[in-house]
């Protein structure tokens, strides 16, 4: 068994007095997609903030690529090959397509490559590359949703954070960004922790589930027996 | 209509001057969503350093160079030491440690260097040339446009074309995010209060000279009506403050011209009202980004 790329043991965080997580443990093995699932208020989207330092854990380890990443400042994980999309997407709504774009590899030091991943960008998402010049907030949803995510790929990251991408958009487009991971997982050895409400979605890409219930990991299996297990599926997942 | 003229071109002259002075005003409300009560207390002080490098060199210029020099440090130790520990949850907070600040700095130089006038020289002419026995702008007066017009144009160069810039409007737009993405946001901070003590003290070293003459308070009212234009063309935009300022100093020039000095600051509050009446947002204020 090789070590996971990323390995959370006993975390517990929260907001002020209120706990959120309680004890999740979990670990995402590289060049894989792993859902995160479960309710609203389940806590999914303050695992990912609190993986990626915007909130301090209370306890618990979060290991990533063998080292703890206790006391690593947020703006310091980027360049380690973590990225994260947070929910409502984070296009900086005054800047330029473009802008937002070079914001996400302005902290590389290869700058060739960095303009080597900007063009693949452009090449990955055509919308993004018609529309260079507009501001974040002329963009429709999917069109910002690709933003997000293209701005992410820009660091070229190993593990890329994920935070409800399917959220207000249309079924079709959400179908594209799934494709999208599975083939960035395939080609780069991309690895994806992926939150979703959108069940059906995240587990016909992902290779492993996770639901999560009231702060706590409920149950951690792959993708496939989540889809077929009726009783886990009626337990958690509501379907 | 001669005096007009004359009315319109000492109107700009001083305008530049209050642009400037909005312009640094607007880049630490874009950075730290404040504003800063402390900046003309500020300025005051980088200028007595300028002028304490002038009276010792002899060069006016040494002197400026000093004086935005010690407006970048101020600035920078200003965030750092001070207005970083300032909670946000309450923008008053912010308001009194500025207010504080202000005395601090007026009693320092008080101490220091005294509380009387001193004069302070002028590198050019501050006489009006006459051209066609038409008494219009003086050889200072092209200093002061050219001065802030350069600053203007390095400012936008700075932000619209250089990575620190792009990071620094990131920061001030969508903090978290940036820092998501590999921006050391309290560093954008430090940076941007220093640039814009550095504009600011600038604008000191060009105001002080035009008859206020260097004192703990020389920019008190400056400070008031730089205000009034950088919320005249809008707290968030640079373009709204630079356009804010010379519509003021238009105005104020006029009024003064007309209806006598005693009205000008009765006239900056009637302006400062009637656009927060009309338009809160100023002038300028960029469209609210839609909610998703």
């Amino acid at each position: 068994m090789t070590e996971p790329l990323l390995r959370v043991e006993g975390l517990h965080a929260g907001y002020g007095a209120v706990p959120v997580l309680r004890d999740v443990g979990l670990s995402v093995a590289a060049r894989t997609i792993t859902a995160v699932l479960g309710a609203n208020g389940a806590g999914k989207t303050t695992l990912l903030r609190t993986l990626s330092g915007l909130l301090a854990p209370t306890a618990g380890r979060i290991v990533f690529d063998g080292a703890d990443l206790r006391g690593v400042r947020v703006e310091r994980l980027v360049h380690r090959g973590l990225a994260h999309v947070p929910e409502g997407r984070g296009v900086v709504a005054e800047l330029t397509v473009d802008e937002n774009l070079r914001l996400g590899g302005l902290w590389r030091r290869d700058r060739a490559d960095a303009r080597r991943a900007l063009d693949e960008v452009y090449h990955l998402f055509e919308p993004l590359a018609r529309r260079r010049q507009h501001a974040g907030h002329q963009l429709s949803g999917g069109e910002r949703q690709m933003l997000a995510l293209g701005r992410a790929l820009v660091a070229r990251p190993r593990l890329l954070l994920l935070d409800e991408p399917s959220l207000g958009l249309a079924p079709r487009v959400t179908a594209q960004i799934m494709a999208l991971l599975q083939r960035l997982r395939d080609d780069t050895g991309l690895t994806v922790l992926l939150v979703e409400q959108n069940v059906r979605s995240a587990l016909s890409v992902a290779d492993q589930g996770v639901v999560m219930s009231l702060g706590r990991v409920a149950a951690a299996t792959t993708a496939t027996r989540l889809r077929d297990d009726e009783h886990l599926r009626h337990a958690y997942l509501g379907f | 209509m001669e005096r007009f003229l004359f009315l319109t071109l000492d109107g700009l002259s001083t305008g530049a001057v209050y642009a400037a002075f909005a312009l640094a005003l607007v880049l630490i409300w874009r950075a730290a969503r404040l504003v800063n009560f402390a900046q003309g207390a500020m300025a005051v002080a980088t200028a007595y350093v300028g002028y304490a490098v002038v009276a010792a060199t002899g060069s006016y210029w040494l002197g400026l160079a000093a004086a935005v020099l010690a407006g970048l440090l101020l600035g920078a130790l200003v965030e750092r030491v001070l207005m970083r520990f300032v909670g946000h949850a309450n923008p008053l907070g912010d308001v009194i440690v500025a207010l504080g600040l202000v005395l601090l700095i007026q009693a320092v130089l008080g101490m220091v260097f005294g509380n009387e006038y001193r004069p302070a020289a002028a590198p050019f002419d501050t006489d009006g040339l006459t051209v066609g026995g038409i008494t219009a702008i003086s050889p200072y007066d092209l200093w002061v446009f050219a001065a802030v017009a350069v600053v203007v144009v390095l400012l936008a160069l700075l932000f619209t074309r250089t990575p620190i810039g792009l990071r620094m409007r990131a920061s001030a737009f969508a903090p978290e995010v940036s820092r998501l993405l590999g921006v050391d946001v309290n560093r954008m901070l430090t940076v941007g209060w220093a640039l814009a003590a550095a504009v600011g003290a600038l604008a000191g070293m060009l105001v002080i000279p035009t008859g206020l003459g260097l004192h703990p308070h020389a920019m008190d009212l400056v400070f008031v009506i730089a205000f009034t234009a950088a919320v005249v063309g809008g707290l968030d935009s640079p373009v709204g403050a630079v356009i804010g300022g010379l519509l003021v100093g238009l105005i104020l020039s006029y009024v003064t011209g007309y209806l006598g000095p005693d009205t000008t600051p009765l006239a900056v509050l009637a302006l400062l009202l009637a656009v927060l009446l009309v338009r809160p947002g100023g002038l300028f204020s960029g469209v609210r980004a839609r909610q998703v």
